[in-house]
């Protein structure tokens, strides 16, 4: 498994690099890494290329007489693989911007090796709020959503109708524990308790040992703070055990569309969330997810492939108008321009890095609610971009 | 009420019982992979392809035949089989004679390719596969509540697990392979066709991996990845236990379960390399494994 990442990583490098080798410098080079084999790829993946190219498309770079090119490799949720590649792409293959990169992990590595090189960062997969926080980096732009609002927005809604008991499971690494620490913080804040957390390691398969002790703990929330496919397994294995029946409720702290699709509506049913993007929002998301869906293999577009497609526009946007690619320069164009775009609608990018955007908070529709595949969501709050990130002055970015 | 370092001792049953339960699904496949290697000298690397392809085979019999889950049980694993009777015929049989490396160079990339098949359709959410109407709900213990499904996995393996010994130890079939695999050109100066029964073999250990796939589909996500994971755990099952011995797949498969089991509780973060470590001790102490012995 591990060999064959590296080696599909090291061919993609390999003839990305041999077939750029005769193109000057004035070629506008993004790179999309994500996880392209692995519990992650269906939410980032080939999808956030799609969108990526989709993206190029819609700027009309070629008539604008910009090239651009679309390199991707697999980061295979390693940092040490993640850096690897960044430091290819930047030093060997010019690439400009790093694009996507989910699993915090990978992305706070990246995020350093990109303010060292002076290039552009444009973070949609992954979720730790370190990244405008601590973490904070003038070449980096964090998109999509993150680990605060993600806690802010499910967090206190839950608390708010009474869930003031929780039980952690986490994902043993960068962005599972940023998942946890943020919602704690608001569970504190509301007035609720922690009554335990117990870690698992990343993709963890089996979560009855797991589940058993969250149900000995006798809390009223489960928070599931993981993703992917340790979401869904949790979530199945929790109705196998008689969690919910029992009384306790879970809450998926980061839950997408497709994990939705994988699990079924009669197991997903009544779980909250928050989302930034939902492809039956209006008719612009209607309108792009069909095109989407169709260069996709019919799939669904997940927010954070939404994301993707965002980012990129709004970077093409900036390049041009700064007339450069040198990444420090083009991320503080991008800080000064207002963004606007068919997904996310009329937004803007803070000091630290934060993109900012409505979230909403969303149910799963029961199914006989539901009209077919991808028809998930009820929209119960819209939770507006300036309260929907956590405020600036509390991240602790030094920017 | 009685604690065990912290760990209240009701608790402490729940997780023995758990562990026993996903021991059951080690052992299951630990046993197919001992088969393999004990009578082929083949490294199977296949196995976890071949486990998730028994779960995907059974969703696509309710998907698009409406076939339910006893139907799986009994479809899947000789599907599966034979398409795994395909693969010794007409590629592990040509490579008896080399050494050990190239077996698991062809299985390995065998698995890699389907893997990538199945995802390259399916993508790696996971697709869901219903539990049986008869075995959906639970009871209460007392010190936990039981899935009545995992109930099932656990009578079910350890019945599989018997008979197959009992197969390969203790009846005439068992002794005519036990003996091929020591000096088969003996065994077919008896008249006995050798490398039938070898396809026949692999055969049958894929079947197994296949219905541990089956049993498998309604408890986890059935996605391409699921046996990519699990293949490596139970590799070490199979090394800790001692290659080829069948007797010693089975207990070691039961056993490292439940102290998985009891790490996710005392730490949790190293339940997945904790049967690395005891693999890596067992290596030093007893390089045969377990229940092996050295030739």
């Amino acid at each position: 498994m591990k060999l064959k990442q590296t080696l599909i990583a090291a061919a993609i490098a390999a003839i990305a690099g041999t077939a750029n080798a005769q193109v000057s410098d004035g070629v506008i080079k993004i790179g999309v890494m994500n996880d392209m084999s692995s519990l992650y790829s269906d939410i980032a993946g080939p999808g956030s290329v799609v969108a990526a190219r989709m993206a190029i498309e819609d700027f009309d770079a070629a008539k604008k007489g910009m090239k651009v090119e679309v390199l991707f490799a697999d980061h295979q949720n390693k940092p040490d693989v993640g850096s690897q590649i960044a430091n290819q792409w930047y030093d060997v293959d010019k690439v400009d911007a790093i694009f996507d990169v989910p699993t915090s992990s990978v992305a706070l590595a990246i995020n350093e090796i990109t303010k060292k090189k002076g290039k552009a960062f444009l973070v949609s997969g992954a979720a730790t709020s370190d990244l405008t926080g601590k973490a904070c980096s003038p070449n980096t732009i964090h998109w999509t959503y993150d680990t605060w609002m993600l806690a802010n927005g499910t967090g206190s809604a839950i608390v708010k109708t009474g869930g003031d008991s929780w039980f952690f499971l986490t994902a043993d690494y960068a962005f599972g524990h940023a998942l946890e620490r943020d919602t704690e913080a608001v569970v504190l804040k509301g007035g609720g308790k922690v009554l335990g957390k117990v870690r698992h390691p990343l993709n963890a398969q089996d979560f009855s040992s797991f589940l058993l002790q969250a149900q000995a703990s006798k809390a009223k929330i489960v928070g599931l703070a993981n993703a992917g496919g340790d979401t869904t397994n949790a979530i199945k294995q929790a109705a196998e055990f008689g969690i919910v029946k029992g009384g306790q409720s879970l809450a998926g702290m980061l839950v997408f569309i497709t994990d939705i699709h994988g699990l079924g509506l009669d197991k997903a049913q009544g779980l909250i969330f928050t989302e930034t993007f939902y492809w039956d929002l209006n008719a612009q998301t209607r309108a792009w997810t069909k095109r989407f869906a169709a260069a996709n293999g019919g799939k669904y577009p997940s927010m954070v492939q939404a994301g993707v497609y965002s980012a990129v526009t709004h970077y093409l946007k900036a390049v041009e108008a700064a007339k450069t690619d040198d990444g420090t320069k083009v991320i503080a164009q991008m800080k000064a321009m207002p963004t606007d775009d068919p997904l996310f609608g009329k937004g803007s990018i803070r000091k630290d890095g934060r993109k900012l955007h409505p979230a909403y908070l969303v149910e799963v529709k029961k199914p006989a609610e539901s009209k077919g595949p991808y028809d998930y969501y009820k929209i119960r709050t819209t939770i507006p971009a300036d309260q929907a990130f956590r405020p600036e002055k509390d991240g602790g970015c030094s920017l | 009420m009685t604690e065990i370092f912290g760990v209240p001792t009701q608790a402490l049953f729940g997780q023995l019982l758990i562990g026993l339960i996903n021991g059951s699904f080690y052992a299951l496949l630990s046993l197919g992979l001992a088969v393999i290697f004990g009578l082929l000298n083949i490294i199977n690397f296949t196995h976890g392809a071949q486990y998730m392809m028994g779960a995907f085979v059974a969703f696509l019999l309710t998907s698009k035949a409406g076939l339910g889950y006893w139907w799986a049980l009994a479809i899947v694993p000789p599907v599966v089989g034979f398409t795994g009777v395909i693969i010794e015929r007409l590629m592990l049989s040509k490579l008896y004679k080399l050494d050990h490396l190239y077996g698991l160079l062809l299985t390995f990339g065998l698995a890699l390719i389907i893997q990538g098949l199945f995802r390259n359709e399916y993508g790696t959410s996971g697709l869901p596969y219903p539990m049986p109407a008869e075995l959906s709900g639970g009871r209460n213990l007392g010190f936990m509540f039981l899935p009545n499904y995992r109930a099932w996995v656990i009578v079910a393996s350890i019945g599989i697990c018997i008979a197959t010994w009992f197969v390969i130890e203790r009846t005439k079939l068992g002794s005519y392979l036990r003996a091929a695999t020591e000096n088969p050109a003996l065994v077919q100066a008896f008249g006995i066709n050798v490398p039938r029964m070898i396809t026949l073999t692999y055969g049958f250990g894929v079947a197994l991996a296949a219905l541990a796939g089956v049993m498998a589909a309604p408890i986890y996500q059935v996605s391409p990845q699921m046996g990519a994971d699990l293949i490596i755990v139970v590799f070490a099952v199979v090394v800790i236990g001692g290659m080829g011995s069948i007797m010693g797949s089975i207990l070691t498969g039961f056993g490292l379960g439940v102290i998985e089991g009891l790490t996710k509780v005392f730490y949790p973060e190293a339940s997945n390399t904790v049967i690395f470590v005891i693999m890596a001790i067992v290596l030093m102490i007893k390089p045969a494994g377990l229940f092996g012995t050295q030739k």
